[in-house]
């Protein structure tokens, strides 16, 4: 069994002041703080599962410049066999459309009996690389994955509804999932684990080596600008010495008839 | 006659109510562009729900399907693909749900078309589309366009009144569409979740913990003061994620919608999806150290602060009001 898994490094923005950059289109990224994205963590958790218990060959692959490789020398730290690396001036400012293109240029060529991602990134939340490479594979899909059994050539998954709804598929193999947060528990990797990974290969791809075109990966939608989103009325801050606020918002409590 | 395409999303035989959502976007974009508001309904023993959107729409076109008893990607991707190529229209709209998370990516790539997902708001002027989505857990908001003569977006659950809706008086349109046949993914059945020990959506004030709460061994702090103020403790995705509490605490879209007297979030920075479950609560106090969280959006009181300071010393003062 060959199993693919798409990563991506994303800032962490909870409690970070995000400051846009003179473009207008992008955040400016120097001091945050970086990290694998979460939902990717549980895609990765799951092929390192598949594969302790059925001896698959994991692949992960990212599309960026070399700081994003520390995701890829995670994944090595976790178990994972091969790792690529998709780079390309060209893809400065990609879509998920272009990102989900390069991904299918790459793995069609690729061993793939499932392909994992995970449902959406933290930062641009777009939701969409996943399905789209599905589609350009030519193969089926199943997007927020709560659970994932695998038997002969067919997976068996349950997808997230909504208001804790979920429903049962079950979908032919070769196919990609999405993989829902809180699907299983990612192990921790120590720094230890990925310092003895430092030298492992990892293949960088450009375009060219992909055999594409820049025109194949233009953007489909471009993103004009970023802004602070409209915000609704807000909340009254309650400020002061943690005594004064704790009676100031008791006395609002008990004005509420909760107490 | 070119249209505004909204693909209704119904469940075991009820219409959601995304649909009655995109379909007031949907006409006031059509007064504004001239076009006609066109509902797409696939599935089976679709005549109830055909007549409960006539009047709102110019057009609503029904692919009864033998065999789809429950939404599947592909045939729906089979079916529409079929209608955009024929008629056109410069928009479709597909709910930033469950169901439009599985359709929209592959639908679009398959028919060469961009694709704007998780919209909130959205327009065309001159052909060109507009659309506003947030990023990075709603810290940003982006302006994404496409010059494309059709485009596809996803819609932001709750973002456009339903109340708004006029009547249009429409026709309803028989759609015959030979599926090839789809083996590869079957639908096999629904799982309802298991009720839990506690009904939070019974409960009067709701303590409600975050990822900011750090760990399963903080808990004891938020449970104190949901014991102090008689209430019961529940969470964000995060929390029930990593097991901290049972997925049945769990607030938001893929959990319960509350609506309690007192909601009370700690550490919790408020992405829609939480904001969805909670926002009707009566009284909504959130304490979070990160001042752009935008749980403050919604929340009535704010502290800016330690939690861990902030609910010690809250407990106290909750206390010292019910003895006295």
């Amino acid at each position: 069994m060959d199993v693919v898994v798409c990563l991506k490094r994303v800032p962490e923005v909870a409690e970070v002041d995000l400051q846009v950059d003179p473009t207008g289109k992008r955040v400016k990224t120097e001091g945050l703080p970086f990290v694998l994205n979460d939902w990717d963590s549980y895609a990765l958790e799951e092929a390192v599962r598949i594969k302790e218990r059925s001896g698959a060959k994991v692949t992960v692959v990212t599309v960026g410049g070399e700081e994003d490789e520390e995701v890829l020398r995670r994944a090595l730290a976790l178990g994972a066999d091969q790792a690529i690396r998709i780079s390309d001036p060209r893809l400065q400012d990609p879509d998920a459309f272009a990102i989900a293109r390069v991904l299918a240029q790459l793995i069609k060529d690729l061993p793939h009996d499932l392909i994992l991602v995970g449902v959406q990134a933290a930062d641009d939340g777009y939701a969409q690389v996943g399905p789209t490479l599905a589609e350009l594979l030519g193969i089926p899909h199943a997007t927020l994955v709560t659970s994932l059994e695998l038997e002969g050539g067919r997976a068996r998954v349950r997808r997230e509804l909504e208001a804790g709804l979920e429903e049962v598929l079950e979908v032919e193999l070769p196919a990609l999932f999405s993989i829902q947060s809180g699907i299983n528990e990612p192990r921790y990797v120590s720094i230890l684990g990925i310092r003895r990974v430092a030298k492992k290969e990892i293949k960088v791809l450009g375009l060219e080596a992909l055999g594409l075109e820049p025109e194949g990966v233009r953007p489909k939608v471009l993103l004009e600008r970023l802004f602070s989103p409209p915000v609704g009325e807000g909340a009254e801050i309650i400020t002061g010495g943690v005594e004064e606020v704790a009676e100031r918002v008791a006395e609002i409590f008990e004005r509420g008839g909760v107490i | 006659m070119s249209g505004v395409m909204v693909l209704v999303e119904h469940r075991r035989g009820e219409i959601r109510e995304i649909t009655w959502e995109m379909l007031a976007k949907a006409q006031e974009l059509s007064s504004s562009l001239g076009v006609e508001v066109q509902a797409v309904l696939i599935g089976r023993g679709l005549s109830g729900m055909a007549q409960e959107l006539r009047p709102f729409c110019h057009r609503v076109l029904v692919a009864e399907e033998e065999g789809l008893e429950a939404f599947n990607s592909e045939p729906y991707q089979q079916v529409l693909g079929r209608l955009i190529e024929e008629r056109r229209p410069v928009l479709l709209m597909i709910g930033h749900t469950a169901q439009g998370m599985d359709l929209a990516p592959s639908l679009a790539a398959a028919l060469d078309l961009p694709l704007a997902t998780d919209c909130y708001e959205f327009g065309l002027k001159d052909g060109r589309l507009w659309a506003h989505r947030q990023m990075y857990g709603g810290k940003l908001s982006a302006e994404v366009s496409s010059e494309a003569p059709t485009k596809v977006v996803t819609v932001r659950t709750g973002s456009f009144d339903p109340e708004g809706l006029r009547e249009v008086g429409g026709e309803v349109e028989e759609i015959k569409v030979r599926l090839d046949p789809f083996p590869w993914k079957r639908f096999l059945e629904y799982v309802e979740a298991p009720p839990g020990e506690v009904d939070i959506t019974q409960a009067e004030v709701i303590v409600s913990v975050g990822r900011g709460i750090g760990g399963p061994e903080n808990l004891g702090l938020a449970e104190e003061l949901a014991r102090a103020l008689g209430g019961v403790l529940a969470c964000s995705r995060p929390v029930a994620d990593k097991k901290w509490l049972p997925k049945d605490r769990q607030v938001g879209t893929s959990g319960k919608t509350v609506k309690p007297k007192l909601y009370i979030a700690l550490g919790i920075s408020g992405a829609f999806q939480h904001i969805v479950g909670m926002k009707q609560s009566g009284l909504i106090l959130a304490i979070n150290k990160d001042p752009k969280a935008p749980i403050f959006q919604v929340a009535h009181y704010g502290i800016v602060g330690d939690l861990f300071q902030v609910v010690p010393a809250l407990v106290a003062k909750v206390r010292e009001r019910k003895g006295g």
